[in-house]
């Protein structure tokens, strides 16, 4: 029964990574930059819907709204200003450009909300469930999660197979100037998997604060390398990949854990990450490409 | 001689020399004369292992090509063996300098041999891939840096991975102790032998890139399937780029550790790594006199920037920001040097109207 | 030691054409080699035979399979069936850089150079195998070291100067035109002591009066060095006049094999060039 609730927090925490590793995985796939600011907008957005919450009172939803508003809008903004000029370079340029704005979005979050941990009250106020006599315990955070993030990866499913704009991304993702040719606005669809990137960083980041509830301007980073890890994992640029790697890393993680050393968890985790990518090296769900001689 | 002059590399390699060695005397001069406060003296020497860091970084990222997140695994592997093993040989080997200089071998080494341990399995991937896993490894050092336990008593050395298994019998002295890391560390480095170290490892880097294996090396990075056409062995290439750098990053570790009377894992960790990629990428990729510079300009400018307390790392920030788009960005590139133009141009009309 | 015991053939599989290279042992003798890329048949029963000064081309139509053959010549990709034998050594399961060792080089059809360095250097690259300097000479510039770069660099500029591009040894390869990287390219190839080297359309992009250069330069390569050329070519002047055994492939097989005269008149070949109906016609 124990392994069971461990199964259970390890999908609940999984299932937070997936839904930030979809977000690595449409931006990595598209734009080819490792966005390392990605986590740090998960940050703003718990910020914000702290902020809806507490100083203004409003209801929980209404948080969520203005947190993905406003990410979605961040998300936009970063992207035309900082990688937008920067589209053609090595991606190492970009990547340190990514770095820099991490710094920023860290720090700028210092200065207003200061660096003293804020208390973050949960948006699900549902009773947990219990299951026999007490000993399965699941929290309405976990169900959430879970229901939100696979509604999240049935609709970008959807969304990359079905829609114009969806199939200009996968176009783009597979040659940028070969879709430029065809008439695709490809700075465009770059800002738009941006935009959705950030939307679901937002969501990630009340879901993650729901479940974890202490918000700091360093919130974001750990979990943001995580769900790298994860997307890295589930094979980057898929995104059944995102959603399995996120899964099985909250998994891995719980059971280490709970089984095996507490301490060594983070190591546990990322000896699995590397014995995978050695096996399979383009991740599980990966494409693996040969070079063309 | 003749050669000497002609010969560009070597014009350029000896004036990275002699910065090198001009700002040594000038620092040296300066602190003995007792210009320098206690606080600027206090950053000689991690100046010294940052660009030391930064060169032996840009081996691997600017010469090699190969992205590494987890520079800072290789210096924290070297900074608690370089402790360990300045405690350990503390009643046997007299002479500080010396003592000091063997912990940083020892930390080099040790850290040298995990490279190539690590380098087996990790060299077979590339790009973005390598560099995750580079990231993991720096995570998983960090994990066990931070858990290891080390003392001596009268029975000898001890070391172990969790407190339960660590006893000491009674007088003895913990060295490292888990998540607090290594405390009441004899303070052994000095800003000479920070010198020495910068010196050895632009030696070491310099003459490696002039030589038939740098230029291998290069054309790893430049075109891997050309290299292997011609003959080269890339995988033995890129291992030898990869244990240099982390037997360097291990020296200069040993040195920074030496250099604070307590050290926890905790430094050693993404942030770290992420810092030291930001010297070389600043400095210019492959650009090895551009690495010492941005590095002890970097270094400094948060340090000097102490008093604007809260906005001193915003500022960083965009500092950082704003010189990668006007160092790298086609478009603003192309806009400064016609504004650049312009001016030349109305200089010059200027300059034509005086003269009539 | 096992991949480098020799396995020395009696009888060459396809009769030699040159006077001086009877009773010698070809330098490359492919045997029935064949790649499938999933289910797909990329090259299928391929054998030549290539004496140790012979000058021999590879045509076929676009998409033929010929770049296919030159990645399996040399290690790039491992063949499906069949065997590869450079000197009488089979390459089975070597990395490329391996197969160079052996004795063969080659060039791209789209160029790779080294961009980033400069002509000079990149035909020292080309050397490294040759260059006799210890890692430890290497790493502390002892005076084997300065030594061994100051005999890599003469040779180097001879190389260089046997194709006419030593005023480009301090150009960065990147920057130099096209006919000339493509020289490079050989003069590179040549530097690592090759056997035989494989040609990908040299004389791609050249104008007709670099492509003429050219054919006297492959000349000029097999009788100074006395080695094999094997190039893939679509310039018909180029192939009919300087090879002296051409091998034609179509949908990944050889459809004709012999001199140019030979070639020339195979029915098959002009099929495969102009298809059926305008055979005919």
């Amino acid at each position: 029964m124990q392994s069971i609730q461990y199964l259970i927090n390890g999908i609940s925490i999984g299932a937070v990574y997936a839904i930030i590793a979809l977000g690595y995985t449409m931006v990595y796939g598209i734009a080819k930059m490792l966005n390392f600011a990605h986590g740090d907008v998960i940050m703003v957005g718990a910020y914000i819907a702290f902020c809806v919450t507490n100083y203004l009172g409003l209801p929980s939803f209404v948080a969520v709204a203005a947190s993905v508003v406003v990410c979605t809008l961040l998300g936009i903004v970063i992207e035309g200003l900082a990688y937008k000029p920067l589209r053609g370079t090595p991606s190492l340029a970009v990547l340190i450009t990514a770095i820099g704005v991490s710094y920023f979005l860290q720090n700028a979050a210092q200065l207003i909300w200061s660096s003293s941990p804020k208390n973050f009250t949960s948006v699900v106020t549902m009773d947990p469930i219990t299951l026999f006599d007490g000993r399965l315990v699941i929290t309405g955070e976990v169900l959430l999660t879970v229901l939100v993030s696979t509604l999240v990866m049935i609709g970008l499913t959807l969304f990359t197979g079905k829609t114009r704009t969806g199939k200009a991304m996968r176009a783009v993702s597979e040659d940028r100037d070969a879709a430029q040719l065809m008439g695709i606005n490809v700075n465009r669809t770059i800002s738009v998997t941006f935009a959705i990137g950030s939307a679901l960083a937002a969501v990630a980041g009340v879901l993650l604060c729901s479940t974890v509830p202490t918000l700091m301007p360093t919130t974001g980073s750990m979990p943001g390398i995580r769900a790298f890890t994860a997307a890295v994992f589930g094979g980057i640029g898929s995104i059944p990949g995102a959603m399995l790697g996120g899964i099985l890393l909250g998994v891995i993680e719980t059971f280490s854990k709970a089984y095996l050393s507490t301490q060594f968890s983070d190591a546990i985790v990322f000896c699995v990450l590397i014995v995978i990518l050695l096996v399979k090296p383009a991740g599980l769900l990966g494409k693996q490409v040969q070079e063309k001689v | 001689m003749k050669n000497f002059f002609k010969n560009r590399t070597l014009r350029g390699n000896a004036v990275t020399y002699l910065v090198v060695i001009v700002a040594f005397v000038v620092m040296q001069l300066l602190s003995s004369i007792g210009v320098l406060g206690s606080s600027t003296k206090g950053f000689l020497v991690p100046i010294c292992v940052y660009i030391s860091l930064a060169v032996s970084l840009n081996l691997l990222v600017g010469i090699c090509g190969e992205l590494s997140l987890g520079h800072a695994g290789f210096m924290g592997i070297g900074a608690f063996t370089g402790i360990l093993v300045a405690a350990v040989l503390k009643d046997s080997v007299s002479g500080d300098f010396l003592r000091l200089l063997l912990a940083m071998a020892a930390g080099g080494l040790l850290a040298g041999v995990v490279g190539f341990v690590i380098g087996i399995p990790v060299l077979r991937l590339r790009g973005d891939y390598l560099a995750i896993v580079t990231l993991a490894f720096g995570e998983i050092m960090k994990n066990i840096i931070g858990n290891l336990y080390a003392g001596v008593d009268s029975k000898g050395f001890h070391i172990a991975i969790s407190t339960s298994k660590m006893k000491l019998e009674d007088g003895g002295k913990y060295i490292i102790s888990g998540p607090l890391g290594a405390t009441g560390v004899e303070k052994l480095a000095t800003f000479t032998m920070g010198f020495v170290l910068v010196m050895v490892t632009l030696f070491v880097v310099l003459n490696l890139v002039n030589s038939k294996e740098g230029r291998a090396i290069k054309a790893v990075r430049d075109n891997r399937i050309a290299a292997e056409s011609v003959g080269i062995n890339v995988t033995a290439f890129r291992m030898k780029a990869f244990v240099i750098s982390a037997f360097l990053a291990g020296m200069a570790g040993a040195l920074f550790g030496l250099n604070y009377s307590s050290v926890s894992a905790s430094k050693f960790n993404f942030n770290t790594s992420i810092n030291i990629l930001v010297f070389v990428v600043l400095g210019g990729m492959g650009n090895i006199l551009g690495s010492v510079i941005s590095a002890t300009v970097l270094y400094v400018l948060p340090e000097a920037m102490r008093g604007l307390q809260d906005y001193r790392m915003i500022l960083y920030a965009i500092v950082l920001i704003l010189v990668m788009l006007f160092t790298w960005s086609p478009k603003i590139k192309s806009a400064t040097s016609e504004f650049t133009d312009r001016v030349a141009s109305m200089m010059k009309r200027k300059g034509a109207k005086a003269h009539e | 030691m096992n991949e480098y015991s020799r396995k020395i053939l009696k009888v060459p599989s396809y009769t030699l054409l040159r006077e001086e290279d009877k009773d010698k042992l070809p330098v490359l003798d492919v045997r029935n080699l064949g790649i499938d890329f999933g289910g797909l048949t990329a090259v299928d029963s391929f054998n030549i035979t290539i004496g140790p000064t012979e000058i021999s081309g590879l045509i076929g139509p676009n998409g033929a399979g010929k770049t296919t053959i030159f990645n399996l010549l040399t290690g790039v990709y491992q063949p499906t069936r069949g065997s590869v034998l450079i000197n009488g050594i089979d390459i089975k399961g070597m990395p490329t850089y391996k197969v160079n060792k052996l004795g063969i080089a080659r060039t791209f059809q789209n160029i790779r150079l080294f961009s980033d360095m400069t002509a000079l250097d990149n035909v020292k690259v080309g050397m490294h195998n040759e260059i006799r300097c210890s890692f430890i000479n290497s790493l502390l510039h002892l005076p084997g070291y300065y030594k061994a770069e100051r005999k890599a660099n003469e040779k180097a500029m001879e190389l260089l100067e046997f194709m006419g591009l030593q005023d480009m040894a301090y150009t960065k390869a990147g920057s130099l035109p096209y006919g000339v990287q493509r020289r490079l390219e050989i003069v590179r190839a040549l530097a690592t002591n090759p056997s035989i080297i494989l040609l990908d359309e040299p004389a791609a992009g050249m104008n007709p009066s670099e492509t003429a250069e050219l054919m006297h330069q492959i000349r000029r390569i097999r009788d100074t060095f006395h080695i094999a050329i094997f190039l893939i070519e679509h310039d018909m002047n180029l192939v009919m006049n300087v090879c002296e055994a051409i091998a034609v492939v179509n949908y990944g097989r050889i459809i004709a094999k012999g001199t140019p005269e030979e070639v020339r008149q195979n029915p098959a070949v002009i099929e495969a060039y102009l298809g059926k109906e305008e055979a005919g016609a």
